[in-house]
Parts: C-alpha cells; structure tokens; sequence
C-alpha cells in the first residue's frame, strides 16, 4: 500500500503488469475513491463555475460530464477535474492531494448563493475500464451512455450514478455509489468478470494507461507552474465563453505563444526516463521528464516531457537522463496509445 | 551446502564451497515491483565485498545492487534479459542473478533467514 494524498491505496493487487494487460485486453477495476467529490449546490452553481473553470459549459447540458481545468489569475494550473452536470445540479471530481486546496479556492470566490459541500467521504467512486466493460460490467440499460454521458442506473442491482468516462485511453464507466454499498458493487462486478479477464487494478496500472494514453497527471506533469497551453491541454480553454479566472492571461499567452510544449518520449527497453530527468536536444537541456515508465503493453518505456517550444519535433532524437548516464530517445506523436475510448473530445486528445 | 545468508541490503546467497549464488530478496522484489530490466556487469569482473555491481529497475524505482562478498564473476543470469520477471515470481529459484567465485572469506555480518526475518519486519 502506498499513501497517496492521505489515502492508502494498493499500487497493484497482484501484479501490475498483468493488471495494465487487463484494462487493455479486457477490463480492470479501480477504486478512486479517493478523488475529490464536490456538490456545487445554488441556482447560480452554473455561473460560478463558468466563472471559476477554464472549459464551457453551456457546450454541454445536463446528463453529460466535461473535462476541466480551475487556473489562477496568471493562468498557471491549480487542478484538472471533471464537472458532471446531473439533474440535481453540479459535481466537481477533483485530484485527492488538491481537495482542500480546491475547496478553499473554490469556497473564496463563489458568491454567497452558491454552496460548495464536499461530499468526498459519503459517495464511493469505482472505474471499470477496458474494450469490454460494456458488455462486462452487470448493469442494464447503459449500452446508450454516450462518451461522457452521465445519469443514474443500475449496477449490481444498486442504485448508483453511472458516467461514461475514464483515466486509461479505453472505453468504460465511472460509477458513483454509496460508500457503504460499495463493497458490494465491487464484489459484483468481479464476480461478473471472472474467468474474462477482469482484474482489480491498482495505482501502478491506472499510471501506466493513463500515461500511453497521454493523460496528464497533476502533480506530475502539470502545476501552478505550468499554463494549459504547455501542458497541450489549450482545448480546454475557452476565451470566448466570457469573463472567468486566468482569462487575460490566458489570452496573452495564446497570442504570444506558450514558451514550453509537452512532447513523448520513446526508450530502449530497461531506460525508463523518471520524473525530472533532464531532457536533450543535440547536447542542449532543453526540458525535464513530467511523467515516466515502463509500458507493459507497448514492450518499452514511455514519457511525458515538458520542453522548450519547436526544440524537439516528432521523429528526432532526444537525450534524456537515465541512472546518471545519458540515453537515447525518440520524440514520438501522443498519445503512445489510442485505446477503446470513443470520442476525440475526451481528455486524450492533446 | 549451507543454508541461505542475507545482507542488510536484501541480497541473498547461497555458498557452495568456493561458488557463491547471488540473488535479490522476496522482500526486496515485493517491495520493488514489477521487475523490468537488469543492468548485470560481465563474466570475469572482480567485485568486493560491499560493491554496487548492477542495477534493477522496477516500475516504480531504479536500486543499486551489492556484490555481498568479494570474488569473480563466474556467470550471470542470461534468462533474465528476456524474463526480468522471474525476479518477482522465483526471487531465490529461476530469479538468481549471479555466480561468483568467492576470494577469501565470507564477510561477518551476514544474516541467517532468522535475523534477516526480523531485519525486515521493522521496515514493513
């Protein structure tokens, strides 16, 4: 078990090589729980949120989720999250080690009307995630989901709150259910899945999918430091939507261009290019490794790094710091790879 | 042959008169997690005691490995370039990583399974 955020959660269960083929082949179970779940309660829940979040929501309605990030007034990033738009109003699932920063954030600049309630400890959050969760997962009547589609049903015979959503590149469902019938829900589905494939999975499988699939991590890859258009995350960032925080900076920084880019990094097997290891081009530092490890799935290891813009393209050689010693890379396209996922508006796209 | 000896830095060893088996520790491979790659030095190289003579990268982290007695390298595990993983699923079977031959006399702190057993529990 390895704490994360103040959680405890079990970087893998059995292994996790067999664990990131599970979520590839068939389907792996996650417990996230440990993610942050606000309530946004008020009539003015919508206006706030526009006015605290960089993405638009009045470019989806209720029963669909969005992809989101919250910056501060100089554009640097203070989280990624998912807004869920249900028929009682706004849920904000936000990273574990932010919560309370969040919260705070959130709770300064929303008007009195607006109610912020964290409702983290009461709801549990599981992720099945895989190509076949859609047919493995024991539910009925979620076939239909759209990609991000979000609205109540059945798992197991409990009643949860089910979108179609996810941190690994594949096809698959976030499920919100009531902590103390989680267990059940859990066990069901497992149950369900045996024999096909279905694994539970851990914190070494959820990095390893999420990485092929180029989806940033915060506190990793990303930071108050860093401005959605270096970490390749622009298309989140609606200008026009109206007035919101970060918006002028935003702005500028769009005009005049980001200084950094994130780019992938391809090494020979057994170099895996680790958080922070300097990055190369032709003997210059021109960056440093976000994210990095070994892909199970792909046969060899994998990065996410952050560098100074046009100075590494797709298809050149990079070095990169691996064991005190210089390695080779290959800047490669993102994300390493494209799994079930439906729609090209999902978080993967970069 | 003796039984299996410990070093504070999770190696195990088997003696048989001057060849020395050198692996890494169920602890140790537990705590590692998936094994990916193994950089093993060459037949031939002289190591002391005490030496970093390879390194094991897991998923999660890269550790230095520790020759536990001076010597020869006699042979390396070649299995292990394309199977890391026996490091995981037989860490003192298929999973042994080095032979060495011994030069001189085994060092005086290492463990027997039972001191190496308590070594570890005040680190989970």
């Amino acid at each position: 078990m390895v704490d994360f955020g103040g959680w405890e959660l079990p970087q893998q269960y059995t292994s996790i090589r067999d664990e990131h083929i599970a979520v590839r082949k068939a389907a792996g179970l996650f417990d996230i729980s440990h993610m942050g779940r606000f309530k946004v309660i008020g009539e003015a829940g919508l206006a706030f949120l526009q006015s605290l979040l960089t993405n638009d929501l009045s470019r989806i309605g209720r029963g669909r989720a969005q992809y989101n990030l919250m910056c501060n007034d100089q554009g640097g990033i203070l989280d990624d999250l998912v807004v869920y738009w249900g028929d009682d109003g706004f849920t904000v699932v936000v990273n574990a080690a932010n919560r309370e920063r969040d919260l705070e954030w959130m709770r300064s600049h929303a008007p009195s009307s607006v109610e912020i309630e964290d409702r983290t400890f009461e709801l549990a959050l599981i992720a099945f995630q895989g190509p076949r969760a859609q047919e493995l997962l024991p539910a009925k009547g979620l076939d239909d989901l759209p990609y991000f589609g979000f609205r109540p049903g059945q798992v197991a015979g409990v009643s949860a709150l089910v979108s179609r959503t996810g941190y690994t590149g594949e096809d698959g469902f976030e499920i919100f259910v009531s902590a103390d019938l989680v267990g059940e829900v859990w066990d069901a589905i497992l149950k369900n899945g045996a024999g096909q494939g279905v694994l539970p999975a851990g914190l070494g499988a959820r990095d390893a999918t999420r990485l092929e699939a180029a989806l940033r991590l915060y506190g990793n890859d990303m930071d108050d430091s860093v401005n959605p258009y270096e970490a390749g995350l622009g298309w989140t960032v609606r200008l026009d939507k109206g007035e919101f925080i970060g918006r002028d900076s935003l702005g500028r920084i769009k005009r005049d261009g980001p200084a950094r880019t994130m780019v992938g990094l391809t090494t020979a097997p057994g170099d895996i290019a680790r958080h922070g290891a300097t990055v190369r081009s032709q003997d210059r530092a021109v960056g440093s490794v976000t994210s990095g490890t070994h892909s199970f799935f792909l046969g060899h290891p994998i990065a996410l790094a952050l560098v100074e813009v046009a100075s590494l393209r797709v298809g050149e050689t990079a070095g990169v710091d691996v064991r005190g010693r210089q390695a080779s890379a290959e800047v490669v396209q993102l994300p390493f790879y494209r799994g079930s996922a439906r729609s090209a508006a999902a978080p993967a796209k970069s | 042959m003796a039984g299996r000896l410990y070093t504070k830095s999770h190696e195990w060893l088997t003696v048989d008169g001057k060849s020395v088996t050198v692996g890494i520790t169920d602890f140790a491979q537990s705590q590692l997690g998936d094994v990916v790659f193994l950089e093993l030095p060459k037949p031939g190289r002289k190591l002391d005691a005490g030496e970093s003579f390879g390194v094991v990268e897991s998923v999660k982290a890269a550790s230095d490995l520790y020759s536990p007695v001076s010597g020869r390298v006699a042979a390396v595990n070649e299995q292990l370039a394309a199977k890391p993983e026996l490091i995981n699923s037989d860490p003192y079977g298929d999973g042994w990583i080095l032979k060495l031959e011994l030069a001189g006399d085994l060092p005086t702190d290492l463990m027997d399974e039972a001191a190496y057993k308590k070594s570890t529990e005040s680190q989970t």
